[in-house]
């Protein structure tokens, strides 16, 4: 059986500049990574090429998602096929209404999928049911998206949509940063609740904190653009304790 | 020589076309004169070009050439194409009055209209000789404007509208422009006054029967209103894309009213509407709103002169374009404030959305400012979406033309909120979301 998402040898330049040399990285249904590494080693731009985000040149390697040649797909392909990236700094955008929003975006992936559109009654009571979940009261929903949210508040929002569009892909870039102790717990209580045999994590942190509560089966510390060392979830505690340094090392 | 090649001007054109027309004009005596007076003005400077200051980005001699020769009366014919396209209109449930080509259509008009509400045929007033001030109907001191000159001397018909002091009207007043004929002038003056203490909202919608194409269409509507009235303004150019409309608003508000206008053009292949606002009376407000969709070669422009002329009186203007295509946005907004019109709150902001390389916008807001204690304000910014926008919508499955609608009607969305009548803003939204869908 394919792995859920296989990367492999990825190299990708910004504007001439190359980020990622070669990374690779192979996440199987039901599992949860960690990726962790300096700032500017390469975290986000790895999450936005798997996502497909405009702007990186792919100069070498590949990524497979089910199977298939995500590179191929537009963003909104990929998001109907189950990939979900929770970014680490989330858009506003005035004058769309969240739930107008979630609403067109859910449709637009079922409808890309083959499947039947919800009805208003039905997509309200499920958003309802995540929102409650995740403490977001409805007055939130009524704003434009994102629009006057606290940065903690745009981070559960990230997780509300997670929640509702079930993707089998969900890679969570720094969801930890700017989230007070609780928020953080009721984020990741809303993550857990999507663990399951058929859907895989890749969790982006700086913080071992955030793997205590969302316990990854594997452990990546990325270094200058590669994948330099993997191991289980105490990997997380030996960074804690020492640092980056002797990594950095290694990639140079 | 060969005669054939000698071009006549615009300005001999136009002569012709008014030659022609002389005869079946309404009006004898003081109207014919008027006609005359304001025919020769515009016969003198021609129509609009580059080098006139206030037409400087739609340079008529380019864009439209000459002035057609005007549309003949509808016949049973054209009346019943022009029902056919009243069917497809999306207002409903106002007093509606119908002007195919130019003349009132009592057979396709609402004729009784509620308690409060006075009409007239502009034409039946022009012929009245016992009204001694008829002829101040093709008059106005409000702007010297060489096209506003052009329609009163060539205005066949219109709707003379009264709304008695305190009356409330339940349902809109709807003018609609029906062309019927191609390569033909359509020429209509309309006017509104509102009594002290009233409430009306007039729609006007600018629309073509199948098969009517480049007609031009001179419009202009004259509206007062009284003291403490107050006036919803909605106007839909809808006119067939290779059309020309050519409107003027001249709007006079009393004491303590409040006029609420809101402008939206995707129709036509060259349009310009242009409003005079005046505040004659203190405590006023004003909000004129407007939205362009363009897209092809189409070229419209937006054309806003505000006087302040009294103390405490408000306006806010909010206008956007979406231009995608070869197409080209104008807007023009003058606010003038008087050395009287102390407390003037006047703001104005102006968005272009360019949705291709191509597209075309320009923005000039102007004030002009006498007066030392007021507050204006006025911005213009002229860009494309936001990449980072419209990768978030996509990164959460939405196709591209689905994220980029869904970005466009935000942008629009502000302008129309001014449209207070639930129905009407919907009208709005919905022709938006067809020029939309349109996209693919
Ligand atoms: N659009 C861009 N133009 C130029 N350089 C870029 C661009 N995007 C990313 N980079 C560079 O690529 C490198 C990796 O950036 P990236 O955002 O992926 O790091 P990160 O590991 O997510 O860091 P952090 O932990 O701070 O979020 C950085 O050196 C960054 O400056
Ligand atoms: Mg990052």
């Amino acid at each position: 059986m394919s792995a859920l998402l296989e990367v492999r040898n990825l190299q990708v330049r910004v504007e001439e500049r190359e980020i990622l040399h070669g990374l690779s990285l192979t996440v199987n249904k039901g599992e949860v990574h960690a990726i962790m590494g300096p700032n500017g080693s390469g975290k986000s731009t790895l999450s936005h090429v798997i996502a497909g985000k405009p702007g990186y040149e792919v100069t070498g390697g590949e990524i497979l998602f089910k199977g298939e040649d995500l590179l191929e797909m537009s963003p909104d392909e990929r998001a109907a096929k189950g990939v979900f990236l929770a970014f680490q700094y989330p858009v506003e955008i005035p004058g769309v209404a969240t739930m107008t929003f979630l609403r067109t975006a859910l449709n637009a992936q079922r409808k890309a999928r083959g499947e039947s559109e919800y009805s208003t009654p039905d997509f309200l009571k499920k958003v309802r049911a995540v929102a409650a979940s995740l403490n977001i009261p409805q007055e939130m929903l009524r704003r434009g998206v994102n629009v006057g949210f606290s940065g903690g508040e745009k981070k559960r929002n990230e997780v509300l949509q997670m929640g509702l569009f079930e993707p089998s892909l969900c890679i969570l870039d720094e969801m930890d940063s700017g989230l007070d102790i609780d928020a953080l717990r009721i984020a990741a209580d809303g993550v857990n609740a999507l663990r399951s045999s058929e859907r895989a994590m890749v969790v982006i942190t700086h913080y071992q904190r955030l793997l205590n509560y969302i316990v990854p089966d594997f452990v990546h510390v990325m270094s200058k653009g590669r994948v330099v060392k993997s191991g289980g979830k105490e990997l997380a505690l030996e960074l804690e304790e020492k640092g980056y340094a002797q990594f950095e090392e290694q990639a140079a | 020589m060969n005669v054939a090649l000698i071009k006549p001007t615009a300005a001999e054109v136009a002569s012709d076309v008014f030659a022609a027309a002389r005869d079946r004009l309404p009006g004898k005596g003081p109207v014919a004169e008027a006609r005359r007076a304001a025919f020769d003005d515009f016969a003198k400077k021609g129509l609009p070009h580059r080098r006139v200051e206030e037409w400087k980005y739609t340079d008529l001699r380019v864009l439209l050439r000459e002035v057609a020769a005007l549309a003949a009366p509808p016949d049973a014919a054209a009346l019943k194409r022009a029902e056919a396209a009243l069917a497809t209109l999306d207002v409903t449930g106002a007093h509606r009055l119908v002007l195919v080509d130019g003349v009132f259509a009592p057979s396709l008009s609402d004729t009784t209209l509620e308690a409060g509400v006075t009409t007239h045929r502009l034409a039946d007033i022009l012929n009245d000789a016992g009204n001694a001030t008829r002829a101040d109907l093709l008059r106005t001191n409000a702007t010297a404007d060489i096209m506003v000159a052009l329609n009163a001397a060539l205005a066949t018909d219109g709707v003379v509208l009264g709304v008695a002091d305190d009356a409330k009207l339940t349902k809109p007043l709807h003018i609609v422009h029906v062309a019927t004929q191609s390569a033909a002038s359509l020429a209509t003056r309309s006017f509104l006054k509102l009594g002290k203490g009233s409430q009306a909202t007039l729609v006007e919608s600018f629309i073509a029967a199948g098969g009517a194409q480049t007609y031009q269409t001179h419009d202009a509507v004259v509206l007062w209103a009284g003291e403490g009235a107050h006036l919803d303004h909605i106007r839909l150019v809808e006119d067939a894309r290779d059309a020309a409309n050519i409107s003027t608003a001249i709007v006079t508000l009393g004491t303590g009213t409040q006029y609420r206008a809101f402008n939206l053009t995707s129709g036509a292949a060259v349009s310009r509407y242009q409003a005079f606002v005046r505040f004659g009376g203190e405590n006023a407000h004003a909000d004129v709103n407007g939205v362009s969709l363009l897209n092809g070669r189409q070229h419209a422009d937006n054309t806003l002169v505000l006087d302040h002329t009294v103390p405490h009186c408000t306006s806010n203007e909010v206008f956007r374009a979406v231009v995608d295509e070869a197409a080209h946005s104008v807007f023009q907004g003058r606010i003038n404030v008087h050395p009287d019109a102390q407390k003037t709150d006047a703001r104005m902001m102006t968005r272009a959305l360019l949705l291709s390389d191509e597209a075309e916008a320009d923005n000039k807001p102007e004030l002009e400012i006498f007066a030392d204690d007021v507050q204006c304000g006025h911005g213009a910014t002229t860009g494309a979406l936001d990449d980072s926008l419209l990768f978030y919508l996509r990164a959460r499955g939405l196709p591209e033309k689905e994220a980029q609608a869904l970005l466009i009607q935000a942008f629009v969305g502000e302008a129309m909120e001014a449209i207070a009548d639930e129905s009407l803003r919907d009208v709005a939204i919905a022709t938006a979301e067809r020029w939309l869908a349109r996209r693919g």
